[in-house]
């Protein structure tokens, strides 16, 4: 089972790739050329963002060294374990919305604490694989194009954070 | 948004870590976030200008037309303000098989490529349009057939059954897809109600 995921998985990337090449060949389209005249706009997009990630990865990070994070999740706790909500789990979901990297180191501290297959390593995965960094997201793409009004775009991710969040736990919970 | 939360985020830690006496993880903090940001955008160059370009060749082929046929009832219920662009209904389409098919480093430039498109016909050009804010949330919901980098760390971490989250993630994502839908649907509709009040 393994192997056949991981083989569709290796081959998504360049099976996209050659059909789009070989197709564009076929059209006697000048693939070379539509190529680099594409290619030549990807490095404006991330000129454009790169202040951006700057800046983000600079709030983020002091968030995160200077321990408030953790005074952050003392403090919503109590409501969360009101609810039952596993309080292992509790820091992944405070910090996916707000940064992929920390989540990611999370989410495996939490998989080798508890084991990978046990059902609160399994929670993690499940959060990790439902949800996106959702700041970044909004962040890079409001940047690119110099947006700064972004109306209700944080609600609405945020309540699809929330709910993907709380369908991991439920759904994790069902099955073992 | 960023003028707001951004601001909050630096005064809350700094004036935290200076209180609580964090100062020196905090200093080594300052430089390894502008260090891994300079890192991400010179990985993002790469594929962002390798899948930007292949973009632009598959835009070029019939390709596009199949994907966008297969697409159209979604994207003209997602997208209801893009029926007469079909770039930008190109692009969300490729952004969307991108995503669906968990290739996160192709659904970025894509996306992008999709606001600048979105943003031409724009009216508020520092303000998110509807249909913006609708690939936002796609994008932040992120459905995916297979979710690789979970199952590429739970395989390392030793796991007996890695892939076993992938139904789990399904559901999940789901679930995220369709209240993140409903509500900006819900939040259109109500912002376009003020606005004829």
């Amino acid at each position: 089972m393994i192997d056949v995921i991981n083989f569709i998985s290796n081959l998504a990337m360049p099976f996209i790739i050659l059909i789009i090449v070989f197709y564009g060949f076929l059209e006697k389209k000048e693939v070379f050329d539509k190529f680099l005249e594409g290619a030549k706009d990807g490095i404006k997009i991330v000129v454009n963002i790169f202040p951006t990630l700057i800046g983000l990865f600079l709030a983020v990070g002091a968030l995160r060294n200077s321990g408030i994070i953790d005074i952050a999740i003392r403090l919503i706790e109590p409501i969360l374990h009101f609810v039952n909500f596993p309080s292992e789990i509790m820091p992944l979901a405070i910090l996916r919305p707000i940064s992929g990297s920390s989540s990611i180191a999370i989410a495996t501290d939490i998989m080798k604490n508890f084991g990978v297959d046990s059902q609160i390593g399994i929670m993690a995965s499940v959060i990790m694989g439902a949800t996106e960094t959702t700041l970044y997201t909004i962040a890079v793409y409001s940047s690119s194009v110099k947006i700064k009004k972004t109306r209700f775009v944080l609600i609405a991710s945020l309540t699809a954070d929330i709910v993907g969040i709380i369908a991991s736990v439920v759904i994790c919970r069902f099955l073992s | 948004m960023l003028n707001f939360i951004w601001p909050i985020f630096i005064i809350l830690s700094f004036s935290y870590a200076i209180f609580s006496g964090n100062l020196q993880n905090l200093n080594s903090g300052i430089f390894e976030s502008t260090e891994s940001a300079v890192n991400l955008s010179i990985t993002m160059l790469g594929t962002m200008c390798l899948w930007s370009g292949i973009i632009n060749v598959a835009t070029n082929t019939k390709i596009i037309n199949i994907i966008n046929k297969l697409l159209k009832p979604v994207i003209k219920f997602l997208f209801p303000e893009i029926k007469h662009n079909t770039k930008a209904q190109n692009e969300i389409s490729m952004n969307m098989v991108a995503n669906i098919l968990g290739l996160g480093n192709a659904a970025t430039p894509l996306g992008l490529k999709a606001m600048e498109t979105l943003q031409e016909e724009n009216e508020h050009k520092e303000t998110l349009s509807n249909s913006m804010i609708m690939l936002i949330v796609l994008n932040t919901a992120s459905i995916q057939i297979i979710p690789t980098t979970i199952i590429a760390i739970r395989s390392s971490l030793g796991s007996e059954n890695p892939t076993a989250i992938i139904v789990p993630v399904w559901i999940a994502t789901i679930c995220a897809g369709i209240a993140g839908i409903s509500i900006t649907k819900l939040l259109i509709k109500y912002s376009k109600k003020r606005k004829n009040v």
